[in-house]
């Protein structure tokens, strides 16, 4: 350690290591489960390789937080659910097996639609009334910025609703990527416009 | 603007478990680490955002290693006599058992001194107010602990090719 007023007397300490990895994957698995069991995990995650890159799954106790593509950047995502929910968070793959389960069947065109819990506490107001309608489009079906508008109540409000698009915690899940421009072309998506096309011609197909 | 939580294990996690080791010995040390980073993630969101996390966490530390070193005194003493040995876990990480049972040999003041100075770079100032007493007597626990562990543990000259 650098503040030590001896580096040669840290040099006796060269047998142990600075770095250990099975220990701390040892340790690491441990801390998890009694953070489970002492309901001290506030936000579990893992992350998951798809065709559409790899994402970043969160999970609170009530379900679902959070979805995220690579290109949101995922480090910056989990510092940001430490600011909105809670800084306890964790690696911990097996809160997420079950959505992982259904991601994976909804890749493999196995799944038209989610059975999970979420938790929808980052999105709030109209944005998330927009949402919760979006859930009723089925799979292979798209609906345009202006439908969707009129269906939350507010047909003025297409700008409105594609913000509440674009910052959708929950997207796949929540399908906002099948809400498209009334000409037709796909629109923008927050894991970019290849994959908006990519889910929506991988929809077309099934 | 606080991390994540997994952040502060990654960074952190190696440090502690090396002055764990190097406080209570193989056999405890990762009870010791568990209790530490449990108890930190409880108290994680209360802790100041400017707080010195690394002198946070071993302070948790060092109560936890107190505690444990406290529980393995009521264990039964056969336990005791497995220590002595290097490698007991036959696990291929387990570090040099010469080191520890030299460490183990320092009265837990100078071995505290060590390990929070040169392992986890806690100022003298700080393992004074951990562990007690003057700034000057936790300097002095550290000096008297190195200079015993270069008689009682030859590996230092070894390396640097000085003679033994």
């Amino acid at each position: 350690m650098t503040t030590a007023s001896d580096p040669q007397a840290g040099r006796l300490f060269a047998a142990l290591p600075t770095q250990d990895p099975p220990a701390m994957a040892r340790l690491h698995e441990r801390l998890v489960d009694q953070a489970q069991r002492e309901g001290v995990l506030d936000v579990a995650y893992r992350t998951l390789d798809t065709p559409v890159g790899r994402l970043l799954l969160a999970s609170t106790v009530q379900g679902l937080v959070k979805v995220a593509f690579a290109v949101q950047d995922h480090d910056a995502v989990l510092r940001r659910l430490a600011d909105d929910v809670s800084p306890r968070i964790l690696e911990a793959p097996a809160r997420l097996d079950e959505a992982s389960r259904q991601l994976e069947e909804y890749f493999a065109g196995r799944r038209t639609r989610f059975d999970l819990p979420l938790d929808w506490r980052l999105s709030k107001g109209f944005r998330r009334e927009v949402l919760t309608h979006l859930r009723e489009i089925g799979y292979g079906h798209t609906e345009s910025y202006a439908e969707v508008a009129a269906a939350a109540g507010s047909p003025r409000a297409v700008r409105a609703v594609g913000t509440a698009c674009a910052t959708n915690p929950l997207p796949l899940v929540v399908p906002c990527h099948r809400v498209v421009r009334s000409d037709g072309s796909a629109g923008g998506y927050a894991g970019g416009p290849d994959a908006k096309l990519r889910l929506l011609a991988m929809e077309r197909a099934a | 603007m606080r991390r994540p939580f997994e952040q502060i294990v990654a960074e952190y996690g190696p440090m502690v478990l090396r002055v764990c080791r190097a406080v209570l010995g193989p056999q405890d040390a990762e009870d010791a680490w568990s209790e530490t980073f449990v108890s930190a993630l409880k108290a994680y969101p209360d802790l100041p955002p400017d707080a010195n996390v690394e002198a946070w966490l071993v302070t948790i530390a060092h109560r936890k290693s107190v505690d444990v070193t406290r529980a393995a005194a009521r264990r039964p003493t056969p336990v005791e006599t497995l220590p002595e040995r290097p490698g007991v876990t036959g696990r291929p990480e387990d570090w040099d058992g010469d080191l520890w049972r030299a460490l183990k040999a320092l009265p837990a003041r100078q071995r505290q001194a060590v390990a929070y100075h040169y392992l986890a770079g806690l100022p003298y100032k700080e393992i004074a107010a951990l562990c007690g007493g003057s700034t000057d007597a936790a300097r002095r626990a550290a000096a008297d602990g190195i200079k015993t562990l270069r008689g009682t543990y030859p590996r230092l000259t070894d390396q640097s090719g000085v003679t033994r």
